[in-house]
């Protein structure tokens, strides 16, 4: 006769942001009535970050005034602004920095990331020099473009650099950007969309270098920023500096849980539950949201780690989901990932993972009237789709990509772009340094005992 | 009053924008951008846009009221 | 002779006053197969995707009876659709135009005002030809610029387009197209003269004005193109309205209850009429045409093949809408097809929300006990535009407008 389930009557939420509070939401829903915490090391109730880097920045909207709405009441205990700085399996504890220790039955870690800093930590430390996450970098960049500064400069073009070039162009302020690869958004979304993306900013007056470098930040006697020396031997003068070099996962705090932890996130089964360091599945340890890798069938079951709104969201109820019900119940994570980007009066949308892929074609539009839809193929199958300001289409493309349909697409349409033909996907190799990924496809072998752990840099 | 919009779902229709100019605006044909947390005075604008929107893609909290989908998948 | 089939059975004037539960046997099958050769989708997951396929054209079959360049953007694909909605839309609404739906709620209220005003001590009224048929025709002559004056040109014009979009099934096909034709000239003829008043000077700021004094090339219509727009929203903006308020009114005298809580809560007009665009839409059916083959449950239709999207019965599909053949005026989670979806979802959509919203609730609150006279009311013929050609109701008085 086996043993009973142990009951869970305490919920433990490590991060209280977007996932954090839309687990918390769920758990509650599906009729949780014991206890829940939710811990966050900000001092914010949840609030939303995408406009932190757009309305924020032209200063329609306060930095504060992005807090997000609940769905319902929570009767949670909420830990703000302490952060956790360990857990303990064997105990079933998360400790925190006051030093409180906080018991769980089940935890569901979802503590996101943070921006990469500017490597140099003395030039990282230069007034003027900042980066955009959280609330307090909005205001404080909100406060700079503010103040007229002759030049900004943006290390990196991902979607969070070119959006804050975008939003220094609707404020008239002069914007240099600075790329490592050959254009901008070609880490997501691979070089032919990435050129489009490049015609556009230089046609919005960025100053747009790609396949540079920023070598240096110098300062003026008084520690202020007032340039950078590019690799290509150019200097720009600018008086604010934007590190948009992407993000790093917040996962010190699990060194020496016994957790499958690396740089790419927390590993975890296509239910949420984490893997330990061996790759076998704990019972009571969830993960949802950016800094979670799970692995994705549509995708060759590789493991896929998202730093998608969408993703955060849906993860979380599935996680949510799986902590409160009964194992025949249990849900897998499989979603079709979706992204949106706003830049330059366009609206970029993408389902799928542009970079899972050997090709696209245009299917419908033009590039060269920059409003098209993309499709991408990876050995004859679907497996992504990119609209420019053709967001009503992508419904379609969302299913063909569930059914894996075949790649080239062959159907006709009415909007037939001149060409009708497929051009290989080149996407910069993610073994190199590079600058704001926003997908990261990782292997992992079950069998490795541990990840390995690159020197925390930041 | 909270507002937060799926912008996955979100496919550029601005029913939003005709209802409740000042809080939600398009910018170029299809991209949207709103005030995550306007006043209470817009409350009864804000609920007539999100009940407007063909996606059901806005979701508001504010004195009262939980209005909007009812989970985002 | 063979037995109609469910669809044919819907297309029949008979069935007018209450489709539903010929369109509940339509849903048994997910793709009728007509014998005209057309098919039939019912089902709320395939019509939705349906209207998200880049592989239908919204263009007539087989050589269109109007070239290109005389067809309004209702009935053009991309890249052209797409080019003229926009240079309407940057007059109409936003990101150019934001405020000038918004901004006429006051002079909307008015109208329905001056409308009732004029019921004052009846005892019996007709909703369609007292309320509904005239308050849209005065909106879009609002919105166009029109005179009110000339208004009056309008109806007989717009009547006869709309007969052209769905003839009764014992019309003369010919003697219709005639009478199309004539108006259109007529209308267009109209339009044009207004064209040259605005462009010569006299811009009253309308959504007309600005279409045809836009100098800049990307946003530049034709003068051809303007005057087909404008026709379109009138025909549009006019047909469609009047049914969604008729049979609005007609849904709310059926359930009382409803009726009585719009009076004493004015903000549950908005969640209503969402809920009214599901529960009766105004518009029945959409009809497409393939350019490939395309895959729906199962069936892979033809290329060139005409499809029906049948969004009436889609919106009462139960997969999709819990107890969908209820009235539920605060119902939540409703992603209705009412006014389809995809690019070519309704243009006038803002304006027709506004519209009803304000029509059904100054008659909510303006009526003393009002009933229904006749239940089924009288209907147009028309099978896809769909609603009572009257609604006679009886009440008690017409209180005075408010404030």
């Amino acid at each position: 006769m086996s043993a009973p389930a142990p009951s869970v009557d305490r919920i433990v939420i490590v991060g209280a942001s977007l996932a954090g509070l839309r687990a918390a939401e769920t758990v509650r829903a599906e009729g949780f009535g014991g206890h829940l915490t939710l811990i966050g090391d900000e001092p914010h109730e949840p609030y939303d970050r995408p406009p932190l880097s757009k309305q924020v920045l032209t200063g329609w909207i306060p930095a504060g005034g992005t807090a997000l709405p609940g769905r319902r009441p929570l009767d949670a205990q909420w830990r703000l602004g302490v952060a956790a700085t360990g857990l303990d399996l064997e105990r079933k504890e998360v400790a925190l920095a006051d030093g409180d220790r906080v018991p769980f039955d089940r935890v569901l870690i979802a503590t996101g990331t943070r921006a990469r800093r500017w490597p140099n930590p003395e030039e990282a430390a230069l007034d003027g020099v900042l980066g955009v996450r959280r609330r307090e970098d909005g205001a404080q960049l909100r406060e700079r473009l503010a103040a007229g500064p002759r030049r900004v400069l943006v290390i990196g073009g991902g979607f969070a650099g070119s959006e804050i070039a975008s939003a220094c162009r609707e404020l008239d302020l002069p914007v240099t950007l600075a790329e490592a690869g050959r254009a901008p958004l070609v880490n997501a979304l691979g070089h032919a969309i990435g050129g489009v993306a490049a015609g556009i900013q230089r046609d919005h007056g960025v100053d747009l270098r790609c396949g540079v470098t920023v070598v240096s930040l110098e300062s003026d006697p008084g520690g202020a920023v007032r340039g950078a020396l590019l690799s290509d031997g150019d200097r720009v003068a600018a008086d604010v500096v934007v590190v948009a070099l992407g993000a790093v996962r917040n996962v010190e705090w699990l060194d020496g849980s016994g957790l499958a932890v690396g740089p790419r996130g927390v590993a975890c089964d296509a239910g949420c539950r984490a893997f330990d360091a061996n790759g076998v599945t704990t019972d009571d340890v969830f993960v949802a949201g950016d800094v979670a890798r799970f692995p994705h069938p549509l995708y060759a079951y590789q493991l896929i780690a998202l730093e998608h709104w969408d993703n955060a969201v849906a993860q979380a109820e599935v996680a949510a989901h799986n902590m409160v019900c009964p194992a025949p119940q249990r849900r897998p994570h499989l979603p079709v990932p979706a992204f949106w980007s706003t830049q330059f009066g366009v609206n970029i949308k993408s389902v799928g993972i542009p970079s899972f892929s050997d090709s696209l074609m245009v299917t419908q539009g033009s590039m060269a009237e920059r409003r098209f839809v993309a499709a991408f193929g990876y050995r004859g199958r679907i497996t992504a789709a990119v609209a420019f300001d053709e967001g009503k289409w992508l419904d379609f493309y969302d299913e063909r990509i569930r059914e894996a349909a075949p790649f080239p697409p062959r159907f006709a349409v009415s909007h037939r772009p001149g060409e009708d033909r497929t051009f290989p996907a080149e996407f910069p190799d993610p073994y190199t340094p590079s600058h704001s990924p926003t997908v990261q496809l990782t292997g992992h072998q079950p069998s490795e005992r541990r990840a390995l752990r690159l020197p925390a840099a930041q | 009053m909270r507002i937060v919009v799926d912008l996955n779902r979100c496919q550029g229709y601005a029913q939003c924008c005709f209802l409740a100019p000042d809080v939600f605006r398009m910018q170029g044909e299809e991209a949207l951008v709103y005030l995550p947390n306007p006043e209470d005075d817009h409350a009864a604008e804000v609920r007539r846009a999100a009940v407007a929107c063909p996606v059901q893609a806005i979701l508001v909290e504010g004195p009262g009221l939980v209005e909007g989908p009812v989970s985002a998948a | 002779m063979a037995d109609s089939t469910v669809f044919q059975q819907v297309l029949d004037p008979a069935a007018r006053a209450d489709p539903y539960p010929l369109y509940a046997r339509l849903r048994e099958r997910p793709v009728w197969h007509e014998p005209d050769g057309s098919f039939v989708v019912t089902r709320y997951r395939d019509v939705a995707a349906l209207l998200h396929d880049p592989r239908l054209s919204s263009e007539p079959p087989g050589g269109p009876d109007v070239p290109e360049n005389e067809r309004s953007f209702l009935f053009l694909d991309p890249p052209e659709h797409d080019r003229q909605r926009r240079q309407a839309n940057r007059h109409f609404g936003p990101p150019h135009t934001p405020r000038r739906i918004h901004d006429m709620s006051p002079l909307l209220h008015r109208h329905v005002d001056d409308l009732l005003d004029g019921l004052a001590g009846h005892d019996r009224i007709d909703v369609v030809d007292d309320v509904a048929y005239p308050f849209p025709v005065t909106v879009i002559c609002d919105v166009l610029g029109v005179p009110r004056e000339d208004e009056p040109l309008f109806h007989p014009w717009a009547d006869a387009m709309v007969a052209a979009l769905d003839p009764a099934p014992d019309e003369d096909p010919e003697q219709v197209r005639r009478h199309t034709l004539e108006a259109r000239r007529e209308m267009s003829e109209y339009l044009v003269a207004l064209a040259r008043r605005r462009a010569a000077g006299d811009d009253d700021g309308s959504m007309f004005s600005g279409l045809v004094r836009t100098q800049e090339p990307q946003w530049r219509m034709t003068p051809q193109q303007q005057i087909r727009t404008a026709v379109l929203l009138l025909v549009a903006g006019h047909e469609t309205t009047v049914n969604l308020l008729a049979n609005g009114m007609l849904t709310l005298l059926r359930h009382p209850d409803v009726l009585d809580r719009l009076r004493d809560e004015p903000d549950l007009a908005a969640p209503m009429v969402e809920e009214l665009l599901r529960y009766e839409p105004p518009v029945q059916l959409l009809v497409r045409r393939t350019l490939d083959e395309v895959e729906v449950a199962g069936t892979v239709l033809p290329q060139g093949a005409r499809l029906h999207l049948a969004l009436a019965a889609a919106n009462r599909d139960p997969d999709r809408f819990a107890d969908p053949d209820r009235f539920v005026p605060d119902r939540p989670d409703n992603q209705h097809l009412g006014f389809g979806s995809g690019i070519h979802s309704c243009f006038g959509a803002p304006l027709a929300r506004l519209e009803v919203q304000v029509g059904l609730t100054l008659m909510a609150q303006r009526l003393v006990a009002p009933r229904l006279a006749e239940d089924p009311p009288p209907y147009r013929p028309n099978a896809l535009l769909r609603g009572p050609r009257h609604l006679p109701v009886t009440v008690d008085g017409v209180r005075p407008a408010a404030g």
